[in-house]
């Protein structure tokens, strides 16, 4: 450090209507309200708009695989951020959901409408149990237990010949109307989304997070923590298999590759990127990394490293996420200052 | 008027493999008394701790509470009938303002019965209850103090904290594991009248201390531990005097060396 120069520090200070705003709503004015509510409005007519600005069916099709990847991350964000349980078990959930509702759907020919809420629910039951003994666990190694499981089905699935076999289970109905599979998972999603994020300020969340920041003293406070883990995995989870059972009734068809490792991996990828433990983050990561994901393919084999560099990039100089750094800078004023 | 005492440690041994954390240790503690458990670094003090609350399993032993075996139970269904703890090294939940630190156990089926400390067995409003709580164990409750963020607090509100935190579930006794280490000398001061205070409310404590000045101020009774077994039990004036504990505390060679000198 050099003696004699004047040295600077970059300050940052709250906007006054963050201060004043900050968990208690006394609105004074237009100009506050449009504070609070604008960017909520942005995400959320971003999002309805969307279908309507994209050229050709081709790009409506991503939209909804944006959206079911977005699911996904929002479910990994909770879990990891909220409760403390790294999943890799997107792929678990996918899976799961995926040939849930093409049972319910090929063998009992009930309508996708009714089979995606019902295979999100008992999906998310199913794993729920299947998770159960693994719940005592934290870290790193419920992150591989979580990864065993799709692995561990596929294989099953595979080996035994059942549920359609290495083909999978052909003939699944569409939802029955483009419009209202296009803008019914756009609606589920900001429904989860808002949803999760009232959850993690109600009491119920602040428990949840109190097991991710210390779940002895938790116990300590007669909780029985595993019954909150499991209600946690259960919400997550439940999300997951909606993602999955939208996305089997997309393609019309389930298959092995439902539990492919792509759904466990990439909305962790785009938690990282959005920035972790906001929600709204891993939605916006998705955003990101799908749409540049299709765009990449005319690249043919170079699209895989060209999709590393820009994963790559983000990470070394917004490792703290978009969301975040956004955050930061819509509430506050950054100023250098001589010290 | 019963004569069985709130809780009964019977022979408890504890052994993490070989080594012998508790051989064989024995107590009793009476409704509304305060015991002091002292004892050199290692000698099993907070394994006693893990022991009654079943945050460890007993290895042999019993350990009764009103009369009733909770060895063996989760440590969860024993915080739920009235033994609480605090630990040593404070983990409060950072992330989150102090207030809404007490609105987690206040969100526990024990303190939904009962209400909270002074709670009638009705709980209101968790926010209200627990700034309440917060303001009897020494928050100034119109001051930032409650509101702020728990990683910015000194170490004397933890410690409180950790205290408040026990009496959000309107505990029957408290295992205060070392509450004074890492105060300043006013810290402590202050949170002698407390702990007096909490006795006065009919709440039984054990305290677990390295501040034996302090701790001989508030305890009825105090045992002392060594290696796991249990030296001596008695007031404060009898613990000090036993040849043994001083032995334990400063090896029996200074021990020779003084009684040289003396």
């Amino acid at each position: 450090m050099k003696i004699g120069t004047q040295q600077r520090r970059q300050e940052r200070i709250d906007r006054g209507i963050k201060v004043r705003t900050d968990g208690l709503y006394a609105l004074m004015s237009w100009r506050e309200l449009a504070y609070l509510i604008a960017p909520r409005l942005l995400l959320i007519g971003g999002l309805l708009l969307l279908p309507l600005v994209v050229p050709g069916m081709y790009w409506l099709r991503v939209i909804s695989i944006v959206c079911i990847y977005a699911l996904l991350a929002l479910s990994f964000d909770f879990l990891a951020h909220y409760v403390g349980l790294v999943s890799l078990g997107g792929a678990f959930f996918v899976g799961v959901g995926g040939y849930l509702t093409a049972l319910l759907n090929t063998g009992m020919g009930i309508s996708p409408l009714v089979a995606i809420p019902v295979a999100a629910i008992f999906g998310g039951v199913i794993c729920t149990i299947l998770l159960l003994p693994c719940l005592p666990l934290r870290g790193v190694y419920f992150a591989i237990v979580t990864l065993m499981y799709p692995l561990f089905l596929a294989r099953v699935i595979e080996a035994l010949n059942i549920l359609g076999g290495t083909d999978g289970i052909m003939g699944i109905d569409g939802v029955p109307y483009v419009w209202l599979e296009q803008y019914g998972i756009i609606a589920m999603l900001l429904l989860i989304l808002f949803g999760l994020r009232r959850l993690v300020n109600t009491d119920l969340g602040l428990v949840m997070r109190a097991v991710k920041d210390n779940d002895q003293a938790v116990r300590a406070s007669g909780m029985n923590i595993t019954h909150y883990k499991a209600l946690a995995v259960f919400i997550a989870s439940s999300v997951g298999c909606l993602a999955g059972a939208c996305l089997v009734h997309t393609y019309m068809w389930a298959g092995i590759s439902t539990f492919a490792l792509d759904f466990s991996v990439l909305p962790i990828a785009a938690t990282v990127i959005g920035g972790g433990g906001t929600l709204v983050g891993p939605v916006l990561g998705c955003l990101i990394l799908v749409p540049i994901s299709e765009l990449l393919r005319d690249f043919g084999t170079l699209r895989i490293v060209f999709y590393s560099l820009i994963l790559l990039g983000f990470i070394v100089f917004r490792s703290d996420g978009l969301m975040i750094y956004g955050q930061r800078k819509y509430h506050q004023f950054e100023r250098w200052t001589d010290i | 008027m019963t004569d069985t005492p709130l809780l009964q440690v019977t022979n408890v041994t504890k052994t993490f493999g070989g080594i012998i954390a508790l051989n064989n240790v024995s107590f009793d503690v009476n409704k509304g008394e305060i015991l002091g458990i002292i004892g050199p670094n290692g000698s099993g003090k907070t394994t006693v701790v893990n022991c009654i609350t079943g945050f460890v399993k007993v290895s042999s032993g019993r350990v009764l509470f009103r009369g009733e075996t909770i060895t063996g139970k989760p440590p969860h269904k024993i915080a739920d009938m009235g033994v609480l703890r605090t630990f040593q090294i404070m983990r409060p939940y950072f992330s989150l303002p102090a207030y809404k630190n007490l609105v987690i156990p206040l969100c526990s089926p024990r303190a939904r019965r009962t209400g909270g400390w002074r709670g009638g067995g009705k709980l209101g409003d968790r926010n209200t209850v627990s700034i309440d709580i917060l303001e009897e164990i020494g928050f100034e409750r119109d001051s930032y103090v409650p509101y702020k963020t728990t990683n910015t607090l000194p170490t004397g509100y933890l410690k409180r904290l950790e205290l408040a935190r026990c009496l959000a579930l309107k505990p029957e006794l408290i295992i205060c594991d070392e509450v004074f280490s890492g105060l300043s000398m006013s810290e402590i001061a202050s949170m002698v009248p407390l702990i007096e205070r909490l006795q006065m409310d009919g709440i039984t404590l054990i305290m677990i201390e390295h501040r034996l000045r302090e701790l001989f101020q508030v305890a009825n009774r105090v045992m002392v531990l060594n290696f796991g077994e249990k030296l001596v039990e008695g007031s404060a004036r009898e613990v000090m005097a036993d040849e043994r504990v001083r032995e334990a505390y400063f090896g029996s060679e200074v021990v020779e060396e003084v009684m040289k000198h003396a």
